[in-house]
């Protein structure tokens, strides 16, 4: 111990001595306390990440084995070490969410260029996928896999209903229904998509979807939209068949179709039987 | 089968008679029931399309009285409680949360609720196939003209009955359509901001409007458009209908069957026919669901925000006009991406009303008509409604390009491109198209009139040359197939005073072009002479345009 204070007491004697600071004093200051605040600001936001990040830790064998996978599968379009080339952007700082998000939908890897990355039949397996992931949140901290108890529709259905309404609603439609977005860009519809990956959605925001970080929308919000989004799709319309929820003009077209249709049908045939 | 010249009417005797009698002389009933009663319906079906919107009227009566129970219009703030679970606890105007109660917890709410819309729906779409059918078949001619135009002011009517009607539940789908007619309203130069804050008693979206478009729509317009039926159907009885033409059918009498006892029958028969289409279809499919749309709030729209297919084709008007078409002027802001469209709404509109006496005017036709066209010979009359047709198609699929797009894969930007192109262009096509299918009809009706239709038997002359004998078509046949009226485009002719104004010039001009390319009818000589030869040698001849002499 006293070893080791010797030259701190050295140093303070000398700065003493010579009656003013070291001039690197002042950017050491400057390093700490921005040092300080930046580790504070990232322990406060980091505060709910870590709530909804799945406590399972990856093990460095995932990591390697996603590594493995992106070079084989990823690495032509977004670089050997996730970098990012000129035909896709880097993925450092992307976090776990949005591989999961982007390969377990089928997105990634992209077929080809269009609009928007296209939906597909996954790829990969489940835990292929989780290996992937697991190698992209190595490269750099980012939002994380959500934990269960946000994304298991457990929250309150009537909140999310509003908080979709007024966040989502302008671009996927009030019953998820989906619509469109400038040049052949489209929000897709939200039936049959797993909780998860809504909530990764929101937090990673794919392609021309806005991010809706824990600030905006915070984890329990997330959840309570999910659980709408569930509660629409495991209850039916109690009005019937649903036309696709698309409307008025799904109503209109339905109705010129099939019901003046069926009405001008039976007018010809009353008419006929006359004769 | 029987016509509606007079018949005679027996003599009676006995109680019932003398009952007749004394009601008669004190009532003049049989006045009525003769006109009435003794009314000829022709047996067609497109003459039934008036009656589908009759019927789908009554049903909306019956359900709409069944909603006035209870609903409220009140946008007094409340906080909804009712059985839907994804609304509870959240704040709603009463009239939504009444609207959700008569959904959920009235016992057969629901079904009313979607019975009505659907209804209303059927309605406004059995008017427009209606007038259509009135359109095409020149069934506005004189001298029923004012009745076009009271059908027109019901289809107007109808349009507003339905806004104001959807509008109620006062949710997010129909604030916004609320939304929309505010800034049209607010688009207008000068009177605009005006007549918004009248409207809605202040800023939108205020407190009032729910209450004042519930005054509209179960009192004033319902009112409005029973008196505009009921005088349409005077008109009705009193013009007789029209028929189309066949044997024994002339511009005095109608085929068909009188109204009692067989047509009232099958008019009764068929009101629960339409009934039964509409509860079926209301009863499986969903319609409006105000559960999904939550309560209005001026922030959020949902995409694919669209109003009910009527009033679709201002929606998609107003979509297909160009950006930037705003501008400041005299210290004013000039929204003529709204006064435009609202002026071509409101010309083709105008257009449509006045039909009948714009085409009267062009071909100096001051004749009666009560036997129908048929549609392919009078080319210029089909041809101009295709067009109209084609035009409001095209703004009303406008009013649907953002699902357009999405469903077709297609990017909105090239659906509306194509649009705009097409609201121009499209009716110029449809125009020329149909112009020449119908003269095309028109020459086939001529040489099988003529001619006779090819019986695919070959018969080979003693000379050696083969022949495929022609059959001649039945009398009936051929009936329906020659009579056609003759029309001569308007003679330059100087007036009084021995001048021609420009006016006359233009109608002389424009009445050639009506009459252009028309087959000339064929007179009873080339008719006879056919008739008797098996064959004849006339040739269909298009008619040189210009006048005759
Ligand atoms: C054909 C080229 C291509 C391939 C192969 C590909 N990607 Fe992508 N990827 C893209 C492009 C382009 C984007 C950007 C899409 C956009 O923003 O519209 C993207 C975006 C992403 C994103 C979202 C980045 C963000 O900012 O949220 C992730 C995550 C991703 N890719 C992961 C992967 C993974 C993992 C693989 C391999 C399984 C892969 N990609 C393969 C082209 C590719
Ligand atoms: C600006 C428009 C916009 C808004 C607002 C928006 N999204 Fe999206 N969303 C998109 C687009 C575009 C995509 C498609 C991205 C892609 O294909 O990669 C998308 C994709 C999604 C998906 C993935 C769907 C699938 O089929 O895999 C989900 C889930 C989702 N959004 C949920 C939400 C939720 C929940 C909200 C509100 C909190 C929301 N979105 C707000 C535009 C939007
Ligand atoms: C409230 C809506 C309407 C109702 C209930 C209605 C009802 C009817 C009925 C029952 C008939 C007799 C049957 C028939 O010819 O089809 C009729 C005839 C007629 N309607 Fe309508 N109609 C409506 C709207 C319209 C509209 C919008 C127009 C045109 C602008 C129109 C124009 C006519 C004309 C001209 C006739 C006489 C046709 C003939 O004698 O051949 N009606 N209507």
């Amino acid at each position: 111990m006293a070893k080791l204070n010797q030259p701190k007491a050295a140093s303070e004697r000398s700065s003493r001595k010579r009656g003013r600071r070291h001039p690197f004093a002042t950017f050491a200051l400057i390093a700490i306390g921005l040092g300080l605040t930046g580790g504070v600001y990232a322990a406060a936001t980091a505060v709910p990440a870590a709530a909804s990040a799945e406590t399972t830790a990856s093990s460095q064998a995932d990591v390697d084995a996603g590594q493995k996978l992106f070079q084989a599968n990823c690495a032509t379009c977004h670089g050997l070490s996730a970098e990012g080339t000129d035909s896709a952007p880097s993925l450092i700082g992307v976090g776990a969410a949005a591989v999961d998000f982007q390969v377990g939908t089928g997105r990634m890897p992209m077929a080809m260029d269009g609009p928007q990355a296209q939906e597909k039949t996954p790829q990969f397996t489940d835990k292929e996928t989780k290996q992937l992931a697991a190698y992209v949140a190595s490269l750099a901290p980012g939002p994380s896999i959500p934990a269960s108890e946000y994304t298991d529709g457990k929250g309150d259905a009537a909140e999310g209903a509003e908080l979709f309404r007024i966040n989502c609603a302008m671009c996927h439609n009030v019953a998820g229904a989906g619509g469109a977005l400038t040049e052949g860009k489209y929000a897709p519809a939200l039936k049959g998509v797993t909780g998860t990956h809504i909530y990764e959605a929101m937090v990673t925001g794919p392609q021309n979807m806005p991010v809706f970080n824990d600030q905006n929308i915070t984890p329990q919000q997330k959840a309570d939209i999910i659980t709408y989004l569930d509660y629409i799709q495991k209850n039916p319309s109690p009005g019937g068949f649903a036309l696709g929820d698309l409307g008025p003009v799904a109503e209109g077209l339905f109705l010129w179709i099939f019901g003046l249709g069926s009405i001008v049908a039976l007018a010809v045939w009353i008419t006929a039987k006359a004769n | 089968m029987s016509t509606s010249t007079d018949t005679p009417r027996l003599k009676r005797t006995g109680f019932t008679a003398a009952a007749a009698n004394y009601l008669d002389e004190r009532t003049s009933i049989s006045a009525v029931v003769k006109e009435f009663g003794r009314k000829i319906f022709p047996d067609h079906w497109s003459f039934l399309l008036g009656e589908v919107a009759l019927y789908s009227f009554v049903v909306i009566l019956i359900t709409g009285t069944f909603l006035t129970f209870f609903f409220q219009a009140s946008m007094a703030e409340v906080v909804y409680n009712g059985s839907w679970v994804p609304l509870k606890g959240i704040e709603m105007s009463s009239a939504l949360q009444s609207t959700l109660h008569i959904t959920f917890d009235v016992r057969g709410g629901l079904l009313v609720r979607q019975i009505h819309h659907w209804a209303a729906l059927l309605f406004v779409a059995s008017i427009g196939l209606h007038m259509m059918r009135i359109f095409f078949t020149g069934a506005f001619r004189k001298p029923r003209e004012l009745n076009w135009v009271i059908g027109f002011l019901l289809f107007v009517l109808a349009i507003a009955e339905g806004f104001t009607g959807y509008s109620l539940p006062d949710d997010l789908l129909s604030g916004n359509g609320l939304r929309i007619i505010d800034g049209l309203i607010k688009g207008l130069p000068l009177v605009g901001t005006w007549i918004s804050f009248l409207l809605f008693g202040g800023e939108f979206p205020g407190t009032a409007i729910v209450g004042r478009l519930y005054t509209l729509h179960i009192l004033l317009l319902p009112a409005m458009v029973l008196a505009f039926i009921a005088l349409h159907l005077v008109f009705v009885v009193v013009h007789k209908h029209t028929q189309y033409a066949g044997p024994g059918r002339t511009q005095q009498n109608v085929v068909g069957y009188p109204i009692l006892p067989v047509y009232a029958a099958k008019a009764g028969g068929f009101f629960f026919v339409v009934f039964g289409v509409i509860v079926l279809i209301a009863s499986l499919f969903t319609i409006n669901p105000i559960w999904e749309y939550g309560p209005y709030d001026p922030s959020p729209v949902s995409a694919g925000t669209q109003p009910d297919w009527y009033v679709g084709f201002a929606d998609g008007m107003l979509r297909l006009i160009p950006p930037h078409w705003e501008f400041e002027w005299l210290g004013r802001t000039w929204s003529f991406n709204i006064i435009v469209p609202v002026l071509i709404l409101v010309i083709f509109l105008a257009l449509a009303a006045l039909y009948p006496f714009i085409e009267a005017w062009v071909t100096g036709d001051k004749r009666e008509h009560h036997i129908a066209d048929r549609p392919r010979n009078n080319a210029t009359r089909t041809a101009i409604g295709a067009a109209g047709v084609v035009f409001y198609a095209d703004m009303w699929a406008a009013a649907s390009g953002d699902l357009i797009a999405t469903h077709f894969k297609l990017s909105i930007e090239s659906v509306t491109h194509t649009m705009q192109l097409a609201l121009i262009f499209g009716p110029i096509i449809a125009y020329f198209v149909t112009k020449r299918i119908c003269i095309a009809l028109q020459k086939k009706d001529r040489s099988l009139a003529l001619h006779g239709y090819e019986s695919g038997r070959i018969v080979r002359l003693p000379g050696g040359e083969y022949i495929e004998v022609h059959q001649p078509i039945s009398e009936y046949d051929r009936w329906r197939l020659v009579s056609q009226e003759s029309y001569a485009p308007l003679m330059l002719r100087p007036d009084s005073r021995g001048r021609i104004t420009m006016s006359q010039r233009l109608r002389a001009a424009l009445s050639r072009w009506f009459y252009e390319d028309r087959l000339t009818p064929l007179t009873q000589t080339e008719i006879e002479a056919a008739a008797h030869h098996g064959h004849g040698d006339a040739q269909p001849e298009l008619e040189e345009a210009g006048p005759q002499h």
